[in-house]
């Protein structure tokens, strides 16, 4: 009776009820889809890259060598030769090996020179390959691969004919040598997405006129003879590396870092991608913290406008107060009150937060590579809004203390 | 009949010790079946009185019984509960939850009180009786509290304060806000329904004419001293 009466007290108040629930439950959605967003973020960036044992490269910091390796940020320090890279692959641990040679660019997106094993040995997403949306992958020496971002960016289609540059930065073109778009990579919300991706017999090609960074006076070399020619490459960037047991990755990564022909460094992926979130991750507990102060700043809304229904509702006050309610009854029901208007608040912003993520995310997983989960409640939510409930309960003492005091001295006169 | 249902002996009052409003009341029996007109203008401490009768406020000192029970040495709690067992109270106005329905309103009484929701069997049932013999409209167990006229409202007060028959019955200027037709309609149905459950009404007023329907009227001014 207590709990019918209360909700009809609630309906009655619809509009003024149904506005606060309404605000507390677009503070709730922002805080949640702020948390969400994060935890996804986080595991779409620590999920770039997955199923790669080891990253190889010249001595650096692991995150350096992570930046431009896997996420094409920076440059390298320096490169590895090929016979570095032999005496690895010689190594009984070694299941599979991808090289990676980086250095061009074509209209601002990185090149990168690679063998076909990349397309199956690089996963993301917990184990996702890289699938073809249009097109083939490599079949002649001057045929590349777009990620899908490239393409879209650039509006390239297969066949659509490019010129590499050299260097990253260079107004020197390897136009000598024009290229042709053989096939476009179906999107993957990594840095995949933004390389444009040829063969290392390719990346040599290109540089056979070429010495120490810069074009040789005079020299150019007929594409045909070039095709004749011995392409196998000199130096890699980096190499991808997988193991045939997880348990010798730390034996060959401590072989790597002390081979002594050479300063290599071998890094584990995902030791490197926490490490880098670190460093990324600031923005996020800054994010959390405003949405926080958000729901509480809607909970003291709520607070004032239950004391501003105080007034109005203070005859209802002396008439449960004359049918024998206690003062204590007439604060449980302002605290029943104020439980009903954040059950009904996180219920509403559950639903406006499914709503919303259904319809954006595929926009953001388009957008910004950020595939959101949708996915049930976790505990940690189950624990925020048990929290929120308590807190709202809280809060909601002031009124109700307030109401208590005026029970007890309005006895019998009914103030209006 | 004789016993007393109220008695209240050298009771003082006051709101703080600063006010200048301090009350004493040196002897005011009512008894058992009496129907009594209170009469006196606003300001006078009837509202006072009321309030010290039903429990909300403490005297300073002196007794105030009802049935035999002094109140005034009651737990809070425990006087809570007295006045929800035997005292039914009709307001000047507003006397209703507007956001309920009319049945829900006349029931809340029961929902505090075991003895009286122990003395009615079919309480859903009893609710709408007595809504028939107050004459309120057929359908009005759908309606919502607030959908009533004034004159309906305070009907609807009187079937609350009598449902589970507590023994006493206050109202405050019950009439006061409904015009004069409506008001013999009023007190002549509140009367019936008194009569028959052979209550004890104990009515604030300050319309003298309507004392002829009372066994006994009390002047005020002549149970209350004011102090300086």
């Amino acid at each position: 009776m207590l709990l019918k009466l209360s909700i009809n007290s609630l309906y009655a108040r619809l509009l003024t009820v149904g506005m606060t629930v309404l605000a507390i439950s677009f503070s709730l959605m922002l805080y949640m889809s702020v948390e969400k967003l994060r935890t996804s973020a986080y595991t779409s960036f620590t999920d770039t890259i997955s199923q790669t044992d080891l990253i190889v490269g010249a001595r650096a910091s692991s995150v350096q060598l992570m930046l431009y390796s896997v996420f094409r940020i920076g440059n390298a320090t320096n490169n590895i030769t090929w016979e570095s890279y032999q005496d690895i692959l010689n190594k009984d641990e070694i299941d599979w090996a991808v090289p990676i040679s980086l250095g061009d660019s074509h209209k601002g997106f990185r090149v990168m020179g690679t063998t076909e094993e990349f397309f199956t040995r690089y996963k993301y997403r917990g184990g996702q390959s890289i699938n073809i949306k249009k097109g083939y992958l490599f079949d002649d020496l001057y045929d590349v691969v777009l990620g899908a971002g490239v393409a879209e960016k650039l509006q390239y289609d297969v066949n659509t004919p490019l010129i590499v540059s050299h260097g990253l930065q260079s107004f020197s073109d390897h136009d000598d040598q024009p290229f042709k778009v053989s096939g476009i990579l179906e999107k993957t919300g990594t840095p995949v997405d933004n390389t444009v991706i040829v063969s290392l017999a390719a990346i040599e090609a290109i540089h056979v006129d070429w010495s120490t960074g810069a074009k040789i006076p005079g020299q150019e070399t007929p594409i045909e003879e070039i095709r004749k020619m011995d392409l196998s490459p000199k130096n890699i960037t980096a190499a991808l590396l997988g193991v045939k047991s997880k348990l010798t990755i730390f034996n060959l990564q401590r072989w790597i870092n002390n081979y002594p022909e050479e300063a290599m460094t071998a890094i584990l992926p995902g030791a490197a991608l926490q490490e880098l979130w670190r460093v990324v991750g600031v923005v996020e507990n800054l994010l959390l913290g405003i949405s926080v102060v958000v729901i509480f700043t809607t909970l003291i809304g709520m607070t004032a406008i239950m004391f501003s229904s105080l007034s109005e509702r203070r005859r209802e006050m002396a008439i449960w107060r004359a049918m024998g309610a206690s003062p204590l009854t007439i604060v449980g029901l302002l605290m029943l009150e104020a439980i009903f208007i954040s059950l009904l608040s996180i219920i509403l912003s559950l639903v406006l937060l499914f709503i919303s993520l259904n319809v954006l995310q595929p926009w953001i997983d388009y957008n910004y590579g950020i595939l959101v989960n949708i996915e049930m409640l976790s505990i940690r939510d189950v624990y925020v809004f048990a929290l929120f409930i308590f807190a709202s309960m809280l809060i909601s003492l002031l009124p109700a203390l307030r109401a208590y005091w005026f029970s007890i001295n309005d006895g019998m006169t009914i103030k209006i | 009949m004789n016993e007393n249902i109220i008695k209240i002996d050298s009771v003082r009052f006051y709101w703080s010790k600063k006010s200048n409003f301090k009350i004493f009341i040196q002897n005011l029996e009512i008894k058992k079946g009496e129907k009594v007109l209170l009469l006196g203008e606003s300001g006078s401490g009837k509202t006072t009185l009321l309030s010290l009768l039903c429990g909300f406020l403490n005297p300073l000192s002196g007794t105030i019984s009802i049935n035999g029970n002094e109140i005034n040495k009651l737990s809070s709690k425990s006087k809570d509960e007295y006045r929800a067992d035997n005292i039914g109270i009709i307001f000047q106005q507003f006397n209703l939850l507007p956001y309920a329905g009319v049945i829900d309103n006349i029931l809340l009484p029961l929902y505090f009180s075991k003895v009286r929701s122990n003395s009615i069997i079919n309480p859903q049932e009893t609710a709408v009786q007595l809504c028939r013999q107050l004459r309120l409209p057929y359908d009005v167990i759908n309606y919502k509290a607030d959908s009533l006229s004034v004159g309906q409202q305070q009907r609807v007060a009187v079937a609350r304060a009598l449902i589970g028959n507590p023994s006493l019955i206050i109202a405050d200027e019950p009439t006061s806000s409904i015009d004069s037709a409506a008001q013999q309609i009023f007190l002549d149905l509140m009367f019936e329904q008194i009569y028959k459950n052979e209550s004890t009404l104990l009515m604030v007023s300050h319309d003298k004419s309507l004392s002829s329907r009372f066994d006994r009227l009390i002047d005020i001014n002549e149970i209350i001293t004011r102090e300086n």
